[in-house]
C-alpha cells in the first residue's frame, strides 16, 4: 500500500536520500533501523509529505505522494504520524487533540468524532485522563494520547518516528505495549525505532539504512539475529551492547 | 487651589469632548492596525514568496515615514487624487496604517515563536494552511502577543494626540485651545496630562498583569 521507487532527497547540497526503493503491504509492521543521521526520519516525513523530494516516486494506495498538490490531504488522513517528541496541541485536552482532525479536517459529526475519540482514549489506556491537558501527563501518557490522535483519523497506515526515544526508560514499555496492540490488530505501521527487542518481536521486516541507502532487509529475525552485511553486524553490536 | 478646582469645572466639559475624540480614534485605530498587522503578519508567514516579500515592502515603507508625515499625506495629500476624508477619518486612518507595520512585526514574532512541531502535527493530520493558522497556531501566539499588544495600545493612546496635526481636535489640541483662549496654561495643562494618566495608567496597570501571567514560560 505505499511504495517507494528509487527515491531521492537533499538539503542543500547534502544528498540524505539516495535511492531508496521499498514496499510495504497492507497490515505489514515494518521496522526502521539504522545510526543518527542515516536518513530514517527524512524517509517518513517524505512519505506523508511533511518533505518534498527531489527524484523517485512515492505512492500511498496508487496515489503519488506530492505535498504541493491538492490530493496531500487525502494522503494525510490515511497516513498519519507520531512524532518522537509528541507534538500534541498544548492548548488543548487529551479529548481534543484527539478529534481535532475528525472534527475540522474529517468533518465529522461532533458527538461521533466525540465518542470514537473516548473509546480510543480508552484502547490507549487513557480513558481517565479525557479532560487532562497535555502538561498535566507523563510522557509516556502524551505519546499515547499522540497514537489516540493518529488512530482517530482511521488511517490506513501509521508512521512512527523513534516514539519512545523522548522517554525515560521506565514510561518506554507502556507507549510499546500500545504499538504491540495495534500491530495485532492488523495495523500497517512503519517505525523507525532502536528497540530492537521490539523490532524481533513485532516487525514482519526490519530495513537497516545507513547514508541514505538501504544496506539490508529482510525477515526481522534474519536481520536482527543473523545479519549478513558487516555495517549491519557493526551497528547492531553497538546497539545491543552499548559503550 | 480654590481657583483651579472653579477652572477646572469650567474647563473639564470641553476637555470632555476632546477626550471623545482621543477614546474613538485610539479604538478606530486599534481595531484597523490590528486587522491590517494580522493580514501582514499572515503574508509574511504565508511561505509564498511574493506575499511575504509584499508584505515586508509595505511594512518597512510604513515603518520608515514618520507618523505625522502619513497623517499629512492622508489628509493633504489624498483629497488631490479625488479621495477626500473628514480629518477624523484620516487620523483614524494614518494611525492604523502607522501602527499595522508594529502590530505586525509582533504578531509575526508570535507566530514564529510557536514550536515547528505543532505545525507538522497539524499538517501530518491533514489540515490546510489557513486550518494550521485558526486552529493550532493563532490560538497559542494569542498569549505571547498579548503584553506587547497592550503596549502598543498605551503608545497609540498617547500617539492619537498627533491627530490634532490634522485640526481633530482631540484632548491635547483641545487643551490648547483653552489654553490660548484663557491663558490658564498650568490649570488646562495639568487636567490634560490628568485625564491622559487616567487611561493610560489602568492599562500599564493591565499590560504588567499580562506579563506577569503569560511573559514567562
Ligand atoms: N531540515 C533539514 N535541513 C538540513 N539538513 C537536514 C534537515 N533535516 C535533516 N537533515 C540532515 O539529513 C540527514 C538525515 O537526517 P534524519 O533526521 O533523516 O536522520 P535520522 O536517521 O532520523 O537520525 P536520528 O536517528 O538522529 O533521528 C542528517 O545529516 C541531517 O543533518
Ligand atoms: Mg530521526
Amino acid at each position: 500500500m505505499i511504495e517507494l521507487v528509487d527515491v531521492h532527497k537533499r538539503f542543500g547540497s547534502l544528498e540524505v536520500i539516495k535511492g531508496i526503493s521499498a514496499s510495504v503491504a497492507a497490515g505489514e509492521v515494518v521496522c526502521i533501523i539504522g545510526p543518527s543521521g542515516s536518513g530514517k526520519s527524512t524517509i517518513l516525513r517524505c512519505i506523508n509529505g511533511l518533505e518534498s523530494y527531489e527524484a523517485g516516486t512515492i505512492t500511498v494506495e496508487g496515489v503519488k505522494v506530492d505535498r504541493d498538490a491538492p490530493s496531500i490531504t487525502a494522503v494525510r488522513t490515511q497516513v498519519s504520524m507520531v512524532f518522537q517528541r509528541f507534538n500534541l496541541f498544548p492548548h488543548r485536552t487529551a479529548l481534543e487533540n484527539v478529534v481535532e482532525g475528525p472534527i475540522y479536517v474529517k468533518r465529522e459529526a461532533r458527538d461521533a468524532a466525540m465518542e470514537h475519540g473516548r473509546q480510543l482514549l480508552e484502547r490507549v489506556g487513557l480513558a481517565n485522563k479525557a479532560g487532562s491537558y497535555p502538561h498535566e501527563l507523563s510522557g509516556g501518557q502524551q505519546q499515547r494520547v499522540a497514537i489516540a490522535r493518529a488512530l482517530a483519523m482511521r488511517p490506513k497506515a501509521i508512521l512512527f518516528d523513534e516514539p519512545t526515544s523522548a522517554l525515560d526508560p521506565e514510561l518506554v514499555g507502556e507507549v510499546l505495549a500500545v504499538m504491540r496492540l495495534l500491530a495485532e490488530d492488523g495495523m500497517t505501521m512503519v517505525v523507525v525505532t532502536h528497540e530492537i527487542s521490539f523490532a524481533r518481536e513485532v516487525a514482519d521486516r526490519v530495513l537497516f539504512l545507513d547514508h541514505g541507502v538501504i544496506v539490508e532487509e529482510g525477515k526481522a529475525a534474519e536481520v536482527l539475529s543473523a545479519p549478513k552485511h558487516a555495517r549491519t553486524q557493526d551497528f547492531l553490536r553497538r546497539v545491543l551492547r552499548p559503550i | 487651589m480654590d481657583t483651579f478646582l472653579r477652572q477646572s469645572i469650567e474647563f473639564l466639559p470641553i476637555l470632555a469632548q476632546g477626550l471623545r475624540l482621543t477614546v474613538i480614534v485610539t479604538i478606530g485605530s486599534l481595531a484597523l492596525s490590528t486587522a491590517l498587522g494580522l493580514v501582514w503578519a499572515l503574508m509574511r508567514v504565508s511561505g509564498n514568496r511574493w506575499l511575504a516579500g509584499f508584505a515586508k515592502s509595505v511594512v518597512n515603507v510604513i515603518r520608515g515615514i514618520p507618523i505625522i508625515v502619513q497623517l499629512f499625506y492622508i489628509y493633504f495629500v489624498l483629497p488631490d487624487f479625488g479621495i477626500s476624508l473628514t480629518a477624523l477619518q484620516a487620523a483614524i486612518i494614518g494611525l492604523g496604517v502607522a501602527y499595522s507595520a508594529y502590530q505586525s512585526e509582533n504578531f509575526r514574532a508570535g507566530i514564529e515563536a510557536i514550536d515547528r512541531g505543532q505545525l507538522e502535527a497539524a499538517q501530518s493530520i491533514g489540515m490546510g494552511w489557513w486550518l494550521t493558522m485558526r486552529r493550532v497556531i493563532l490560538p497559542q501566539a494569542f498569549k505571547i502577543v498579548l503584553p506587547p499588544y497592550g503596549n502598543i495600545m498605551i503608545m497609540m493612546l498617547k500617539d492619537s494626540s498627533q491627530a490634532s496635526t490634522i485640526t481633530v481636535a482631540e484632548l491635547a489640541l483641545q487643551g490648547k485651545l483653552i489654553a490660548s483662549s484663557t491663558f490658564q496654561n498650568t490649570t488646562v495643562f495639568t487636567l490634560v496630562a490628568a485625564l491622559y494618566l487616567c487611561m493610560s495608567l489602568p492599562l500599564i496597570w493591565i499590560v504588567g498583569r499580562l506579563e506577569q501571567r503569560f511573559g514567562r514560560r
